[in-house]
Parts: C-alpha cells; sequence; structure tokens
C-alpha cells in the first residue's frame, strides 16, 4: 500500500523542510478547498492526472487560476493532437496510490508512481508558498518551490517547472519543447512476484527521467519573461537581422542608461571617450559570446546540409 | 584508485623528486597530490611551493605575465594575472617558437565520470578557450571515455553517452568550431592514433607504470593499458586529419597540478620517439565550498556550484555553505578583519570577478574589517550567476547535430588565421 499521510509528513520533517499543515474536512475540488485554506496568502493548486495513448502517466500540477490546455500539452509533449486524456479513476489508486480527488506531486514518493511524469507550473515560483495534499485529502500542506524540490530530489526526482500558458509552435525545425518529459516507459501494473523486476525498472527508469528531466531544466529554466532569450533555437540564433538589433539594442540601452544630467555635467566633453569606454568593457564578453554561438551553429547548419548533400549531376 | 609516491628513478626530471622525496619521508608527513588523490598535509593547505620543488616545474612570474600581453596584444586572463594558472614547463619555449612565428595547438581534455559539471571543472577550459582566443591556435579535446568505463565500471553506452553530455558542457564554454577537434576514445582511437599508442607503450615498463599510478596485481589489464591513450594526443601525428606534414609541431596541455606525474612519463618518452615534449601550463585546485580542507566531491552536491544550479540554489548555497573567513561577531570582525587566506567567498572571487580594482578594493575593505562576509557573499552570488546563466544560455544553443560536427574528422584549414 502507499504511504501514508504520517508517513509522508514524517519524511518531510526528517528532511528539515518547512511546512505547515492544515486539517479540514474532506475535499474533492479547488473550491471547497480553497473554503479552508484559501484565505492564507500563497497559491492553491490544482493538479491533473494524465495519461496519453500509449498509457504513459503524468501529473501536471498548477496553480488554481493558471489555464491548462490538454491539447497544446500534448503537442509539446510531441504526443500530438489530442494524445493527452484525463487518467481513469482506477489509476489514481493503482499508480498514485490516493483518493480521488487528491492527485499531488507528493504521491511520486510512491513506488508504483516512479514512472509518472510531473510538470510543474513555473508560476508556483511566484508564490511565497503553495497548497498541495499531502496524500490525504482531509488535510492540505503548505510548501515553498524549495521544499517542494527538496522532497523531489530526496526521491532521486528532478523539478520539472514549465510555463504551462506557453504555446510555443511545433513543427520541423521546432521539437516539442517537452518531449524530454515525456517518461520512457509506460506504467507496468504488476502483481506482486513481479513488483520486484519493476521496481529495478524504476531505478534505472528514475535515472534515465531524471537524466531528461535535466535536460529539460536545462532548457525551461530560462526566464520567459525575456523574449529574446527564450526561444535559442538554430533558427533565431542564426537570425542576422535578429542578432543585430539585439547588440544595438544592448549597446543603445548602456549609452541611454550613461547619458544622464549628472554625467554631462560632471565629463562635459569626455563623456564620449569614456562612454566608449565603457561599452567595449562591459559589452566586449558578451558581445563574443553571442556572436560565437552564432558562428558555431551557422558552422553546424553548413556541415550538416555538406554531409547530406546530393552528388551532382553532370 | 590506489596512491603510490612516484618510484620511478630512471628520467633525468624524476631524477630529483625521488630523490626529494625519499629526503623528505624521513621529516614529516607529505602532501599527497597525483592524479587519483590531492591532499593536503595533517589537516593544512596545498603548499603550492613545495609542490612545485618536489614535481619541478617552473612558477610562472609576472614577467611571463608580461610576455604573454605582449604576445598577445591583450590582457591576459584573470587565471594569469591571479595566479590560479600559477606553474609550467616549457611555456617559455612555446613562447619562443611562437615569437619566430612557429604556432602549436592546445591539447585538454575530460574524463566524462558524471553528468553534472561544476564551476571547477570549467576552469581548465574557461582557460584554455582564452588560449585559444589570443594566440590564434587549434585545439584538441579528448574525452576519455573509456577510461571511466574502466575505473567507475559503467557500461560502455553509458560512457559514450556521458562523454556526449559533457561535450555539450564543454562546447558551451565558447571554443571556436572551425579551430576544435573534439573527440571520445571509443569513437576514435585507432589508425595513426593508435600506431603512437604503441610506440609510447614500448618506452614504459610495466614496474614504471606501476611506480607512477600504483597499479597492483589485482588491477586489470584495461587500466595497465590505458595510460598511452591520454599521452599520444601530445604528438600531432596522432591527430593526420588536422596536422599531416607537421611533425614538428609543439603542444601546450593546460591541466590542473594534479596531472603533472601524469604528463611527466608523456614528457620522458617524446624525445625517445622523435616528438617535442608537451609543454604544460598548470593552475591550483579549485576550493570545495567549505573551504581549503574540504574535498569537492560528485557525490554532495553542498560542495560546489554546478552549471545547473538555478539562481536561487546558487544563493542558498553560497550563504549557507561558503566558508567565511569573517569573525564570529560584528564587533570583532570590525577589529580584526576577515581571514582572507581560508575565506571561501573571497577566494571564489579571486576566481571569478574580472575587475581587478573591485577585487582589491574588496580585500582591502574585508580584510580590514570594513566590509562584511554578507555583503562579500553577496557581490560573488551576482558574479556566480551571471557566470552559469551564461552558461546556460550557450549550453541550450549546443544541439546533437552542433556535437556530431565538433566531433567529425574533418579538415580544419583556418586553424592558425
Amino acid at each position: 500500500m502507499g504511504l501514508s499521510k504520517e508517513h509522508l509528513l514524517a519524511r518531510l520533517k526528517e528532511l528539515q523542510i518547512d511546512f505547515s499543515q492544515y486539517d479540514h474536512p474532506v475535499v474533492l475540488t479547488v473550491e471547497a478547498q480553497a473554503k479552508y485554506v484559501g484565505h492564507l496568502g500563497g497559491g492553491l493548486s490544482k493538479n491533473l492526472f494524465l495519461k496519453d495513448k500509449k498509457s504513459r502517466f503524468y501529473i501536471v500540477s498548477a496553480l488554481a487560476d493558471t489555464k491548462v490546455d490538454l491539447k497544446v500539452l500534448s503537442v509539446r509533449l510531441g504526443l500530438g493532437k489530442g494524445g493527452l486524456r484525463m487518467a481513469p479513476e482506477e489509476s489514481l489508486g493503482e499508480i498514485l496510490q490516493v483518493p480521488l480527488g487528491c492527485v499531488t506531486p507528493l504521491s511520486l514518493v510512491n513506488e508504483s508512481a516512479c514512472n509518472v511524469s510531473l510538470l510543474l507550473d513555473q508560476k508556483f515560483k511566484s508564490q511565497e508558498f503553495c497548497f498541495f495534499h499531502p496524500l490525504s485529502n482531509d488535510m492540505s500542506i503548505s510548501l515553498t518551490t524549495n521544499g517542494l524540490d527538496k522532497f523531489l530530489k530526496s526521491i532521486k526526482r528532478d523539478p520539472s517547472y514549465v510555463d504551462l500558458e506557453a504555446n510555443p509552435s511545433v513543427g520541423k525545425d521546432q521539437p516539442p519543447d517537452l518531449a524530454s518529459l515525456v517518461p520512457s516507459s509506460s506504467v507496468v501494473l504488476a502483481d506482486p512476484p513481479e513488483t520486484a523486476a519493476s521496481s529495478k525498472d524504476c531505478t534505472e527508469n528514475t535515472v534515465s527521467v531524471g537524466n531528461k528531466s535535466t535536460k529539460s531544466t536545462v532548457s525551461t529554466s530560462k526566464p520567459s519573461i525575456n523574449a529574446k532569450k527564450a526561444q535559442d533555437k538554430p533558427a533565431n540564433i542564426t537570425d542576422v537581422g535578429k542578432m543585430v538589433d539585439d547588440l544595438l539594442d544592448s549597446t543603445s540601452l548602456l549609452v541611454l542608461k550613461e547619458i544622464t544630467e549628472e554625467n554631462i555635467k560632471e565629463h562635459g566633453e569626455e563623456l564620449g571617450e569614456l562612454l566608449s569606454k565603457k561599452i567595449k568593457n562591459q559589452l566586449a564578453a558578451e558581445l563574443h559570446n553571442t556572436i560565437m554561438i552564432f558562428k558555431n551553429t551557422a558552422y553546424t547548419e553548413g556541415f550538416h546540409a555538406g554531409m547530406h548533400c546530393h552528388p551532382k549531376r553532370s | 584508485m590506489k596512491h603510490k609516491q612516484l618510484l620511478d628513478l630512471d628520467s633525468q626530471e624524476n631524477q630529483n623528486i625521488g630523490a626529494m622525496e625519499i629526503k623528505e619521508n624521513g621529516e614529516e608527513e607529505q602532501q599527497i597530490v597525483n592524479p587519483w588523490k590531492v591532499e593536503a598535509k595533517e589537516g593544512g593547505k596545498i603548499d603550492y611551493d613545495k609542490l612545485i620543488d618536489q614535481f619541478g616545474c617552473q612558477r610562472i612570474n609576472q614577467s611571463l605575465v608580461k610576455r604573454v600581453r605582449r604576445l598577445t596584444s591583450r590582457a591576459p586572463h584573470v587565471f594569469l594575472r591571479r595566479d590560479i594558472f600559477f606553474a609550467h614547463r616549457d611555456f617559455n619555449e612555446i613562447l619562443d617558437a611562437y615569437e619566430r612565428g612557429e604556432k602549436f595547438y592546445l591539447y585538454t581534455g575530460r574524463g566524462p565520470s558524471s553528468e553534472a559539471l561544476h564551476l571547477g571543472h570549467l576552469i581548465p577550459f574557461m582557460f584554455t578557450k582564452y588560449l585559444q582566443d589570443a594566440f590564434k591556435v587549434p585545439l584538441v579535446i579528448q574525452l576519455t571515455d573509456d577510461e571511466k568505463c574502466m575505473w567507475k565500471n559503467l557500461t560502455v553506452e553509458e560512457s559514450q553517452r556521458l562523454a556526449r553530455e559533457n561535450a555539450k558542457d564543454i562546447i558551451a564554454c565558447g571554443f571556436d568550431i572551425t579551430r576544435t577537434f573534439i573527440f571520445s576514445d571509443f569513437d576514435y582511437v585507432g589508425g595513426a592514433f593508435y600506431k603512437n599508442m604503441v610506440k609510447v607503450g614500448k618506452c614504459v615498463t610495466y614496474n614504471k607504470v606501476v611506480g607512477i599510478f600504483g597499479f597492483t596485481g589485482e588491477d586489470h589489464i584495461g587500466k595497465v593499458s590505458f595510460p598511452p591513450v591520454q599521452a599520444v594526443p601530445s604528438f600531432p601525428s596522432s591527430f593526420p586529419h588536422l596536422f599531416s606534414g607537421q611533425d614538428n609541431l609543439r603542444c601546450l596541455i593546460p591541466c590542473a597540478i594534479d596531472q603533472d606525474p601524469y604528463f611527466r612519463m608523456t614528457r620522458d618518452v617524446a624525445p625517445r620517439i622523435g616528438y617535442h615534449k608537451p609543454a604544460l601550463i598548470e593552475s591550483l585546485f579549485f576550493p570545495a565550498l567549505q573551504g581549503e580542507t574540504g574535498k569537492m566531491s560528485a557525490s554532495d552536491p553542498n560542495s560546489a556550484i554546478y552549471v545547473t544550479d538555478s539562481a536561487k540554489d546558487i544563493k542558498s548555497k553560497i550563504n549557507k555553505f561558503a566558508f567565511s573567513g569573517g569573525q564570529d561577531t560584528i564587533e570583532k570582525h570590525r577589529e580584526l578583519g576577515a581571514d582572507l587566506e581560508v575565506d571561501i567567498p573571497y577566494k571564489y572571487l579571486k576566481f571569478f570577478l574580472d575587475d581587478d580594482i573591485e577585487l582589491a578594493y574588496i580585500g582591502k575593505e574585508y580584510g580590514a574589517g570594513r566590509m562584511l562576509t554578507g555583503e562579500v557573499k553577496q557581490r560573488l552570488i551576482q558574479v556566480l550567476t551571471e557566470i552559469v546563466e551564461r552558461h546556460r544560455r550557450a549550453r541550450a544553443a549546443v544541439t546533437d547535430e552542433m556535437v556530431d560536427a565538433f566531433m567529425a574528422v574533418r579538415p580544419l584549414p583556418n586553424m592558425f588565421d
């Protein structure tokens, strides 16, 4: 059977993860939960347990008011359109070992959930703390994202924060950006004698899921606020117009920042020379890096084209 | 990996060392420095002057740094200015040849034993990139997936996978694809490379390799025959697609000083098979967050800053774990100042804060007790976050196709331009 609420809370304490717990009558929806803990600040989480056509399972945990579009997520995961459905009720008990209305990232502590992929709302990070059910719906606990991450790492999971509301285009040159979060194998609902085998699979898969999550952490932790950095795909990197614009923007920004009444008064005619020096010092390293990335990307594209070049017809 | 002191007394360079070690053994317990173990004397710090004496390499002095500035027409790298790359062998010869118009190539590498790279791992690569840009020379980077397969008992596939993953972080350091060749041993060993391996192997007796690397009768033969693999990238004929007809080309190896015993073997063999001895330029060890006496370990994520750490992680790690040389109370601190010898935030700034003037200011104020540890840590957090963020951005731009291109056995026509 799955871990009990008490065991989970004890585990959190052992790991020295700060949390506050709030008992309340059993709740099955976020609205109901809000009646009891909605006034405490922080963010309420809504948790979806999803399944794809190949019987792979996902928990999507988001702020209550984040819009989650399953169709978009499905495409971003590389499952095509309409590849994600709500998981059937029985699987809640079988895989996550939690009752109805109690989907929570914390349920990944159970071995049976080892192949379930977890997608966490990036917006959790903007909250002081968020509420989750600790394996039972008669209680909510508040956790900071740090606390949640610490817990996930303790069960050998890599926390993957995703901009759930983003809708990037996916096509031939833009692979599905969340593809690495798809579990490497489907969940095997095994009888006891086989559980040993599937737990062995779990460790291996945990490693590879972890590795994939590391990769996705790399690509999704870019601040999406800064649109320039959000999509560092080859097509964007070698876009000459865009690069020129970005570089000139950085330079202008610096110039405008430095040309103040104060500075003009202080340096007068020398301001020009001073500014010129400052630009060179401050921007040189960044420009160098950006342009080296550009060079290497352009070379790679050429190299790739050369490798797939058809011989000349003569 | 068991440690054994260098016992080989044959080769000239090693003769002095052997004598020195015998003498020292009579005195107090020594510090231990070799490719598999780095340990200071009884809970103290590594004595680098003694190490240079012991190994017989040269210190890099200010006039050498000035010479580099003159030859490259640009400011020498932070690591050179601050004595972080502080020792060398034959670097002067490399510069002499360079002045005569004879180029050289760079050789560095990584043993891909883990996916997570920390800042300490990046240091030789950051310095090598500077050398590549400043001198405009080509670079070969060896990924010893075979070594890790053997020593860490990984499967062949896993070590190859780690090699490719590490290659991405290495590429993210900003190497120029038109002058860089990255290769993994499993992919590349063979042909001319293997011929050189055999030539080197013939020059090193079993006893010698046991003396240098501490092999025992229980170690498998894979390990015993590995050393030539790491030696031959020092010889240009190992890369016929790059340096054909340039057997006289010199090689410069940037590395941490614990690799020195290893390349002594290579330098010993080189003249016997008709090649130049590779030159070395060596760095200090990057201290763990917990301090000089602490050990940076892949199994303790809090002993180092990883390139995958978030800004939050960096902030929390520095605040919680960076060993402070400040005093216990503010009053005491204002009176005595911080102990810069053991203070980790200050040491880390020495590595990563580019601005000499700002660093000197911090050193002065913090050492006098006018600046508090918290402020120094805050500045460090800023600096490290910027570095890690820049690395992450560059890393995100590295595709599998780019790795393939860097690792393709292809000519590099403009590698000296």
